[in-house]
């Protein structure tokens, strides 16, 4: 009940990030999700991709360190308190969020799509499903 | 009017020099025999027993000790005394992780603070100075070999160790301080921060300062003589060999005398371990002939250096060794600290860390920084910014416990580290000294 997240260590100096967006580029791999984290030093760089293997393959061959890690993508009506829904939910089963992102897109306009990379993927899944809260399955978000 | 501690010593005339030297080494070399098996060993080995040392000129024919011997001997292998006799330790970081520590006996501090003392009246001190002690105390033989010359000289001795720069100042200012002795980085960093302060060069009572344990040069002394208004003098020494004071400069600031008659020294080719003539450039090797407790023959010392018999204008008699020219393994010295790439690479390893590292040394604002550059590696990554944070700061926590120093840590990306002829440069440093 979760989707593959890659996570991908960079530098934090300039042309670095622009160098690995290359690489999926020229390898046609299509970019669902994107978030930064940032020290002065260096940063992780966290992708949900279209196709998982294609990335981590020509990533790996291009010499970049990556991990593939297990975040749970929430798709949310794009209304107010959609985001505050989820939350009061993972809130009530006491799973701590490492950290989230958001992007909108795909072919459902109606929708923004989370990304919560929590500590126990099982117990947030449970959670969500036993409220009526629809989580992404990998399929769908490759289709996206 | 030139002014010595002992005058008798170290004016003394070079075949009175040349007669304690081979008085002393015989002795010496008897007393490693009967005392340490592993000198013993080592001298069988080469087919000597101590008749075949009969004086200076036999030298040449002894085994060299090094950094290797000492670890190998770690920790009480080359004492030549009973622990009862010993009175204290001194310790300096070793080639991987084993620190070297040296012994003395109660003799041997009085030699070692008698050292320390010609170097402070060399550079003009008496009993009516104020002298600011600002080398480390603890392990580190800075801070107790020049406090110990200063209660010999009768100075007035403010034992204020190292940091916290605010209080040195005060100290310097509110006690009137004539003699500073610290490394040459820390006293730049405490004359830019005293005219950063607004004081200038007559506003400072400092007269001089006694500055070692790193390398410096001509033009680190001038900035530092003006910005503190005082003469800046150089001091040698070496933990295994005693501490500060195997050699010092004088007023002709021109190279520093060693103390011959504690210290026999010989210029090596660092190649082929011959002993090369007079006034040549290689390796300095010493033999200390009088330490009781602790003795060491034909030490290398892998400071590249060269050594000068011409005549002083200060009236000492002593050879005088140049500044170091350079190193004949990889010790770095960083803000007076002895630093092997090995024993950072240690370090990593135990952090589980790869071996693809580099060392940068720089010198910002007089003040030495070390970055380790370590490459990022599959098994390390975590998509986990916080816990890669933990990983860096751990790393950063052993580096300082290996080396007593703060180090920067940097994450850089794999295959980063240039590598020539498909092997890593370990160390860039870019000082200018």
């Amino acid at each position: 009940m979760s989707i593959k997240q890659i996570s991908v260590f960079l530098e934090n100096k300039p042309g670095a990030l622009y160098a690995m967006t290359g690489v999926l580029a020229q390898n046609k791999v299509d970019l669902r999700a994107l978030s930064l984290a940032e020290t002065k030093d260096f940063g992780i760089v966290r992708l949900i991709v279209d196709n998982v293997y294609e990335a981590t393959t020509v990533l790996k061959d291009a010499g970049y360190v990556h991990s593939v890690t297990p975040v749970i993508g929430v798709a949310i009506p794009d209304t107010p308190g959609g985001l505050n829904k989820v939350l009061q939910v993972l809130t009530d089963a006491k799973v701590n969020v490492e950290y989230m992102y958001a992007f909108l897109g795909g072919r459902d306009v109606d929708h923004a799509y989370m990304i919560f990379r929590v500590a126990d993927n099982a117990a947030a899944s449970a959670a969500l499903a036993a409220r009526g809260i629809q989580v992404v399955e990998q399929e769908e978000m490759e289709n996206l | 009017m030139e002014r010595y501690y002992q005058p008798e010593i170290e004016c003394a005339s070079r075949e009175q020099i040349k007669a304690w030297q081979d008085e002393r080494l015989v002795k010496q070399v008897k007393h490693v025999w009967d005392n340490v098996p592993y000198y013993r060993k080592k001298m069988e080995a080469k087919g000597l027993t101590p008749d075949d040392i009969k004086g200076v000129d036999d030298l040449h024919k002894l085994p060299f000790v090094t950094k290797a011997d000492l670890r190998e001997a770690y920790p009480y292998g080359l004492v030549a005394k009973p622990l009862k006799d010993c009175v204290r330790i001194q310790s300096t970081s070793g080639t991987t992780g084993k620190r070297v520590v040296a012994f003395y006996t109660q003799h041997d501090i009085d030699l070692w603070e008698d050292c320390c003392a010609r170097a402070i009246v060399a550079a003009g001190g008496s009993n009516e100075d104020v002298c600011q002690v600002s080398y480390g105390y603890g392990l580190f033989t800075g801070g107790p070999g020049l406090n110990g010359g200063s209660h010999k000289v009768g100075c007035l001795t403010v034992p204020t160790s190292s940091g916290n720069t605010e209080r040195q100042i005060m100290f310097i200012r509110d006690l009137n301080a004539t003699i500073l002795c610290c490394t040459p980085s820390y006293a730049a960093y405490l004359g830019e921060s005293m005219k950063e302060m607004g004081l200038t060069p007559d506003q400072i009572p400092l007269k001089a300062g006694i500055f070692g344990a790193e390398a410096w040069s001509e033009e680190m002394r001038q900035d530092i003589q003006n910005t503190l208004g005082i003469k800046a003098y150089d001091i040698y020494g070496l933990t295994e060999l005693s501490g500060p004071g195997v050699a010092f400069e004088c007023s002709a600031q021109s190279g520093m005398h060693i103390n011959e008659d504690h210290f026999i020294a010989e210029i090596i080719d660092p190649e082929t371990g011959e002993v090369l003539p007079e006034g040549s450039k290689g390796e300095l090797v010493f033999t200390s002939i009088t330490k009781e407790a602790f003795p060491l023959l034909r030490y290398r010392t892998r400071d590249i250096c060269m050594l000068s018999r011409e005549k002083c204008s200060c009236g000492r008699t002593h050879v005088k060794m140049c500044k170091p020219m350079g190193r004949s393994d990889d010790m770095l010295v960083i803000r007076g600290v002895n630093v092997f790439p090995s024993q950072i690479e240690t370090v990593l390893l135990n952090h589980g860390y790869p071996a693809n590292y580099q060392i940068i040394v720089d010198r910002v604002k007089s003040t030495d920084t070390l970055d380790v550059q370590v490459e990022m590696t599959p098994e390390m990554f975590t998509d986990n910014l916080g816990e890669i944070e933990r990983r860096q700061k751990e790393l950063v926590a052993g580096l300082r416990s290996m080396l007593g120093l703060a180090a920067k840590v940097t994450l850089v990306a794999p295959k980063s580290i240039v590598r020539s002829e498909g092997k890593a440069v370990r160390v860039i440093d870019k000082r200018k000294i």
